[in-house]
């Protein structure tokens, strides 16, 4: 956006947090080496520069892991909740003291703005910890019966996306309700974890009852295949989620899986235009679009198509892309080198398939991996743009006729983890939410998120529910 | 860059043709969710404007204000005072711009007008009954002529809000019309519509449709008497009607937030918001200003602080 007001660099200080050049795993409440001495390299996504070296870890150290994790789960699980309670609210209340720590090492580690992880990764995972703190004493009145027990050892998998939020998805939950946890966070993104892992020795909180092991598709899946593990949860792609499945299958193992998406965001002819062009926006470009619940989809009544697009493309050039770490930037880094490969070739094929693609000016960085905002208009539900998962800054915009042909559209794909509404009409929203088979539907906003409500997919987006009351179900032995 | 012309023939010409038409344009408008509304202006409240830019935005923004006195308590001396320091905001540094005007009662006009003679400063009066509105049409408009007559440049009008809230939008136009012709082809019209009396978004983005078709030159937010006045919410939903109706019709129309803009940090998420919503179009004192008072010693020492790295403190700028 060239105007006469031209927002000086405005960048958050790197001095808040001290990255150490290596990391070791985190067993049984030590860093350590992994078994076989094999390390891999973290690099943050908008320079490419390398920011630590990381231990690797291997089917041995996944032993050792589950058998610590194993040990502690005793003590750990006879603990009256009040008495977890406190180490959750601990922890709660040291990720918050260090929250300015956590948001730039969050975003130098993912390539995401400081803006978000400042405004909503690091509060939402503080938040997130402070609920489930709260529930450790009460589970007897959580609707799972008299006195519910927990499963034993979790293995948990999460994704680079959001990285520290969803270590605070499966790990508060699990701590609540008294299991122990070993957790592998994605090999792009393992910087905020093992951070966490100090935090857990800050909180004093037990050896063992959180171990923390960094590493690549191969340390997850012995993780999951870990005949001493009782309960997996997973967030992640539906590819490595159907292969979960089918590992899991046939064992006593409790699953829980938060996969893919397609959400659509709909958008009828009597709603709050320019604010849901916010939504829009903030649906999609959120975190680069790198989001399962993202709206990538945007169902546009017709009559209001043209109209809506000029406020969206407008809206769109007054993003801001560039150094993650500047409070300005609206728009940061794609997360790694294969992610943005993956999203060239879905857009090379949008382009091919006939869809007319759409950019708003602006000028991307020389190193560094970014893929510039971007949206398709003439898009069919025929065109793969609108059937498979981007994970990138894409939108694929789509019309519909009556709030039938909506419903039909929005529910037709494999997917079912968000969706969107917006209208000034009440009895609409009540009316489309109840037809559309989503595991999340936002009315006139998008993207909101909170640690009391339930989150997680219909069909190929997964089962089980992470956050709120529901969340406690997935650890407990119900 | 378009002009402002008088209610001339636009694309909007006919919503203006009957009671009916108009309520039907008027309620026709998209809504306003409220919760959307202030959450965008909260996020652009967190731009972070620093160096080059900050010292860019508190000049832009010393350029806008309509310097203000608005009591009961007025004197010529006091008049006089504010014309003095809003063509020399800060003695000390004559490179400080001036304000764009001083904003006064009618019986202060001649009074404003000999202060600011021969400066760029403007004077605007308050007119039709400010701040309540409430007289009989011939008296605000012999308010208005009274006004102009001792030389004001610009009207700051308060619409009907009683006739608005009980629905009567032909009649709020009409006034505005009058008003408006009584202004002459001198003087540019502003038009208060007291948004804390309005209370409702949608009904701030009705009264903004409707001062404009009405040929208003600025739409203004509020008269700084009641407890609501300016927030970055209604300002930034009228900054959406202007940018709305010129790219309808081709007129700009400015923007004025007034009252209880008190901070320079304020005033910069002010302009953030034009910045983000009407573009740079609008970031010139023809099209928006900042009504208040208090908020221009803040720009000045927040000025002095950029220029000499340190506070000098309340003694260092001039008491009105």
């Amino acid at each position: 956006m060239a105007s006469a007001f031209a927002y000086a660099p405005a960048p958050e200080s790197r001095s808040v947090v001290d990255i150490a050049p290596s990391y070791g795993l985190f067993i049984d409440g030590e860093f350590t080496e992994a078994a076989d001495g094999k390390v891999f390299k973290t690099v943050s996504p908008a320079t490419e520069e390398v920011l630590s070296e990381i231990a690797q870890a291997g089917e041995a150290d996944v032993d050792r892991a589950v058998a610590a994790a194993r040990k502690a789960f005793e003590k750990w699980s006879a603990l009256p909740g009040s008495e977890r309670a406190k180490y959750l609210f601990r922890i709660a209340r040291i990720i918050q003291e260090r929250s300015r720590e956590l948001a730039v090492l969050e975003t130098l580690d993912n390539g995401k703005p400081i803006k978000e992880t400042r405004d909503a990764d690091l509060p939402l995972v503080a938040a997130h910890f402070f609920y489930y703190a709260g529930w450790a004493d009460k589970l007897e009145h959580a609707g799972f019966g008299a006195n519910p027990r927990p499963l034993g050892v979790a293995g948990q998998v999460i994704p680079w996306n959001f990285p520290l939020l969803m270590l605070a998805w499966k790990i508060a939950p699990a701590l609540a309700t008294g299991n122990t946890v070993v957790l592998k966070p994605a090999e792009t993104t393992p910087l905020s974890a093992l951070f966490f892992a100090d935090i857990c020795r800050q909180a004093g909180l037990p050896k063992g009852v959180v171990n923390i092991l960094p590493g690549y598709g191969d340390t997850g899946a012995a993780l999951v295949a870990h005949p001493d593990v009782n309960k997996v949860a997973f967030t992640g792609s539906t590819a490595v989620g159907k292969e979960i499945a089918r590992t899991v299958a046939g064992t006593r193992k409790k699953l829980t899986l938060e996969l893919g998406g397609k959400g659509a965001n709909i958008v009828f002819d009597d709603a709050p235009i320019d604010q849901a062009v916010e939504g829009i926006v903030n649906g999609i470009f959120f975190n680069q679009g790198q989001v399962c619940c993202a709206g990538s989809r945007l169902l546009v009544q017709e009559s209001i198509h043209d109209e809506l697009l000029d406020s969206l493309k407008r809206r769109l050039s007054t993003l801001r892309l560039g150094d993650p770490l500047d409070k300005n930037t609206d728009i940061g880094a794609i997360n790694s080198a294969e992610q943005l490969s993956r999203i060239t070739t879905l857009v090379e094929q949008g382009e091919a398939e006939g869809a007319e693609r759409w950019s708003p000016a602006c000028e991307i960085p020389s190193s560094g991996y970014w893929f510039a905002p971007t949206l398709f208009t003439n898009v069919t539900q025929a065109h793969r743009i609108a059937r498979d998962e981007i994970f990138g800054p894409v939108l694929s915009v789509l019309t519909f006729r009556t709030p039938d042909e909506a419903v039909a559209k929005a529910n037709n794909t494999p997917y079912g983890l968000s969706a969107g509404i917006w209208t000034e009409k009440g009895s609409r929203i009540l009316a489309v939410a109840n037809k559309l088979r989503a595991g999340v539907v936002w009315s006139n906003t998008f993207n909101k998120f909170d640690p009391t409500s339930p989150f997680g997919g219909y069909k190929e987006s997964g089962f089980g529910r992470e956050g709120g009351r529901h969340g406690l179900e997935a650890y407990l032995d119900v | 860059m378009p002009t402002t012309a008088p209610n001339a023939a636009h694309a909007l010409a006919d919503v203006t043709a009957s009671d009916g038409t108009l309520r039907r344009f008027l309620h026709g408008l998209p809504g306003v969710d409220a919760v959307g509304l202030e959450a965008r202006a909260a996020s652009l409240g967190t731009r972070s404007i620093k160096t080059t830019a900050k010292a860019y935005a508190i000049d832009l923004a010393i350029s806008m204000v309509d310097l203000t006195t608005l009591e009961g308590a007025d004197t010529p001396g006091k008049v006089r005072a504010l014309g003095a320091k809003a063509v020399h905001p800060d003695p000390t540094d004559p490179a400080t711009p001036s304000t764009a005007a001083v904003c006064v009662y009618p019986d202060m006009v001649a009074t404003a007008k000999a202060a600011v003679a021969g400066s760029s400063v403007k004077v605007a009066s308050v007119a039709t009954a400010f701040p309540a509105g409430r007289a009989p049409l011939t008296v605000k408009l012999a308010d208005v002529r009274e006004a102009v007559a001792a030389g004001a440049d610009e009207i700051d009008m308060v619409i009907d809000r009683g006739a608005f809230l009980a629905g009567h939008f032909m009649k709020v136009y009409d006034e505005i019309v009058a008003v408006r012709e009584a202004c002459g082809t001198e003087a540019r019209l502003k038009v208060i519509f007291e948004t804390g009396e309005l209370s409702t978004y949608d009904n701030i983005r009705r009264a903004s449709w409707l001062g404009m078709l009405a040929g208003a030159d600025f739409i203004k937010t509020s008269t700084g008497k009641v407890a609501v006045n300016a927030t970055p919410a209604n300002t930034l939903l009228m900054l959406e009607a202007v940018r709305d109706f010129r790219a309808q019709t081709g007129i700009q129309v400015g923007v004025k937030p007034a009252g209880g803009i008190r901070t320079s940090k304020d005033a910069i998420k002010f302009l953030v918001l034009v910045n983000e919503t009407a573009g740079e179009d609008w970031l010139d004192n023809h099209w928006f200003r900042f009504g208040a008072s208090s908020l221009l010693n803040d720009l000045l020492m927040q000025r002095q602080k950029l220029a000499t790295g340190r506070y000098s403190g309340p003694d260092y700028v001039t008491v009105d």
